[in-house]
C-alpha cells in the first residue's frame, strides 16, 4: 500500500486507476458504517449457530437453541388452555343456563369468550350484532326456527342445519312451483293466504281458494294456524318476521323455488365447551327462550 | 489481496468463471434442498389432488387474482390458530402449482375456509360482498354466476399438473370431463367411481342452479375443499416440529 500515489490537494491516496489523467481517490469507508457491517457479519454467524439454518442432505441443521415455531405455538396454545381451564371445566358439567347465570364470574367469561368467537365465526352470516341478513336469521329477536333454548341453540351449533354432518337438522321447504305442485295462479292465491296469516290485508277470494291447498300441503310443517313447528324448523307465518322477505313478490319466490338455507356444523372447528360458551352468548343476545 | 482486483478485472474469461462460482454457491444453498423435499413435507393422511371441478375453481381463483388480497397460510402464531384453526402444513399445498400462500392479507386467510360457510353464503358474498359483510372492501364477482364454465381443456389442466408432479393417473385424466360434471350432480351414474378417484369430494349443486355448470360452481367447490383434506386425528404434531 505504501507505494500508492498520494493525491496532493486532499492528501488521500489514489486507487491507481487513471482515466485520461483523472484519478480515483481511495477514501476510507466511514467508521460507524464499517462497525455496523462487521457487527452484522458476526451476528449472522451467531444466528446460524443458534437458529435452524443450513440445509443438509437428510434434513437441516436445527441450531443449538432447538427453536421450533410449531412447538412454540403449541406451548402458547396450551398455556392459553391452562389459563382458561378452570372455566372450561365448569362448562363441561353445565346442564342448564341457570348454572351459568348463577355464577357471575363464569357468566362474564362465557360472554366474553362467546363474543370473540361470534366475531370470528358467526358474524359473517348473522351480522356483527346478530341482526341477521336476508336468508340468515336474526339472533336478537325471539323468533326461532329450530328453538331458542340453550339446548336447541347448542344442538344447532354442533350439528348445523342441512349441513354435511350426519346428525344435521334436516327439513325441506319444497319448490312448490318448480316441482309443479302449484301452478302460478295457485301460488298467487297462496301468497294472499300467507299475507292474511300475518295479519295484513289480503284478497279474501284468493284466501278462500287457497285454504284447501294450505290444508293439503302446508299444515304438516307450518301448522293449521300457521304458527310453525320448531321441531321441523318451520317458521311461524303469523308474525312480521321474514327470513326471506315478507313482500308478496318475495313470498311468491319462496313458494315457487323453495328454501333450503344451510348452517354449517361446528363440531370440527370448536370444542364442546366453546360451543356451550357460544350458545350462551347467542342466548344472551336478546331472544333466548 | 484487495489491491489485486486488476487480475480479475482485466481478464474477461477468468472474471466470468469467478462470477459463475459465486452464483453457484448461492444456487446450491437455495436449490439443492428441493432435491430432497420428501423430508420437509409432513406425512399426513387425506391429501389428494384437486378434483377437476376444484381445479377449475382454482384456475378462476388465479385468473381473478384472489391471491393478491387473500393468503392461504395459517401461520404458527397463537392468534391465527385461535381464529382460523390448525396452522397450515406443507403437505396441504404439495399439489398446488403454484402454491397460493400469498403474503397480502387485505381479506381473511382462506387456508381453512372450507366448510366454514354455506354455499349460498359464498355465492351471495361473491355476487355482492357488502350484502353480507357491510364493512367489506372486496370487489363483487357477480359474473361468475352468469359465465358458463369452459372446461374443454380440463384433460390438459390435469396433464399439466402431472408434469410438475401431481399424481393424476391416466384414469383420472381420461375421466376428467365426466368427473367434473359428476361433482355437481348428486344423481350421477359415476358417483361411486368419482368418489373412489377423489375421496371425500363434496358433490352437490354448488350454485343452486342445476341447468348449467357455471364458474360459480367451480369457485365454490374449490373454496369448500380448502383446508379440509388433512385428517388431523392421525397427524403427529410433535414429529413435525420445525
Amino acid at each position: 500500500m505504501s507505494d500508492k500515489e498520494i493525491d496532493q490537494p486532499t492528501g488521500v491516496e489514489t486507487t491507481g486507476h487513471e482515466w485520461d489523467g483523472i484519478k480515483e481517490l481511495n477514501n476510507p469507508l466511514p467508521r460507524w458504517w464499517l462497525i455496523i457491517l462487521w457487527i452484522s457479519i458476526v451476528w449472522s454467524v451467531v444466528y446460524w449457530i443458534l437458529m435452524p439454518s443450513w440445509p443438509g442432505i437428510s434434513g437441516h441443521f436445527a441450531g443449538i437453541r432447538g427453536h421450533s415455531d410449531r412447538e412454540n405455538v403449541a406451548i402458547a396454545i396450551s398455556a392459553l388452555e391452562t389459563e382458561r381451564s378452570a372455566q372450561m371445566q365448569q362448562l363441561k358439567s353445565v346442564s342448564s343456563i341457570n348454572d351459568i347465570e348463577s355464577d357471575p364470574q363464569l357468566l362474564q367469561f362465557v360472554l366474553e369468550a362467546g363474543e370473540s368467537m361470534f366475531g370470528d365465526n358467526c358474524a359473517t352470516c348473522h351480522g356483527a350484532g346478530g341482526q341477521g341478513f336476508k336468508g340468515y336469521p336474526a339472533l336478537v329477536d325471539d323468533a326461532w326456527l329450530w328453538g331458542g333454548t340453550l339446548d336447541n341453540i347448542s344442538k344447532t351449533l354442533h350439528h348445523g342445519i342441512r349441513s354435511t354432518h350426519p346428525e344435521s337438522r334436516l327439513s325441506v321447504m319444497q319448490a312448490y312451483g318448480e316441482l309443479g305442485v302449484f301452478n302460478g295462479d295457485q301460488i298467487n292465491d297462496m301468497v294472499e293466504y300467507v299475507v292474511n296469516l300475518s295479519g295484513r290485508d289480503a284478497n279474501a277470494d284468493a284466501v278462500a281458494r287457497a285454504t284447501p291447498l294450505y290444508q293439503q300441503q302446508c299444515v304438516s310443517c307450518h301448522g293449521v294456524d300457521g304458527t310453525g313447528d320448531q321441531t321441523q324448523g318451520a317458521p311461524n307465518l303469523t308474525d312480521a318476521i321474514w327470513l326471506y322477505g315478507g313482500e308478496r313478490s318475495e313470498i311468491y319466490e319462496t313458494i315457487k323455488n323453495g328454501r333450503e338455507g344451510v348452517m354449517p356444523h361446528w363440531t370440527d372447528r370448536l370444542t364442546d365447551e366453546q360451543i356451550t360458551a357460544l350458545a350462551v352468548y347467542v342466548h344472551s343476545l336478546g331472544g333466548g327462550e | 489481496m484487495l489491491d489485486r482486483h486488476e487480475i480479475l478485472e482485466k481478464r474477461g474469461l477468468l472474471l466470468s468463471v469467478a462470477i459463475l462460482v459465486v452464483v453457484a454457491i448461492g444456487g446450491i444453498v437455495e436449490i439443492a434442498p428441493l432435491f430432497y423435499l420428501e423430508s420437509t413435507i409432513e406425512k399426513v393422511k387425506g391429501v389428494r389432488p384437486y378434483s377437476p371441478l376444484e381445479l377449475a375453481g382454482r384456475n378462476i381463483y388465479l385468473r381473478e387474482g384472489c391471491y393478491t388480497c387473500h393468503s392461504q397460510m395459517v401461520r404458527p402464531l397463537r392468534d391465527e390458530v385461535e381464529r382460523y384453526g390448525h396452522y397450515s402444513l406443507a403437505a396441504e399445498s404439495m399439489y398446488d402449482h403454484p402454491f397460493q400462500w400469498g403474503s397480502k392479507r387485505t381479506g381473511p386467510d382462506l387456508a381453512r375456509v372450507g366448510g366454514k360457510y354455506s354455499d349460498a353464503w359464498h355465492q351471495q358474498h361473491l355476487v355482492d360482498p357488502r350484502s353480507v359483510v357491510p364493512e367489506s372492501v372486496m370487489p363483487p364477482y357477480a359474473m361468475l354466476n352468469e359465465r358458463a364454465l369452459d372446461y374443454s381443456q380440463v384433460e390438459a389442466w390435469l396433464k399439466a399438473n402431472r408434469v410438475v408432479g401431481v399424481p393424476y393417473t391416466d384414469e383420472m385424466i381420461e375421466n376428467a370431463k365426466n368427473d367434473l360434471e359428476a361433482q355437481v350432480d348428486p344423481f350421477s351414474e359415476i358417483y361411486d367411481d368419482f368418489i373412489a378417484r377423489y375421496p371425500k369430494a363434496q358433490i352437490r349443486e354448488f350454485d343452486g342452479d342445476p341447468r348449467k355448470i357455471t364458474e360459480m360452481d367451480a369457485m365454490i367447490a374449490y373454496l369448500q375443499v380448502l383446508g379440509t383434506m388433512v385428517d388431523f386425528s392421525t397427524y403427529e404434531a410433535e414429529e413435525n416440529y420445525r
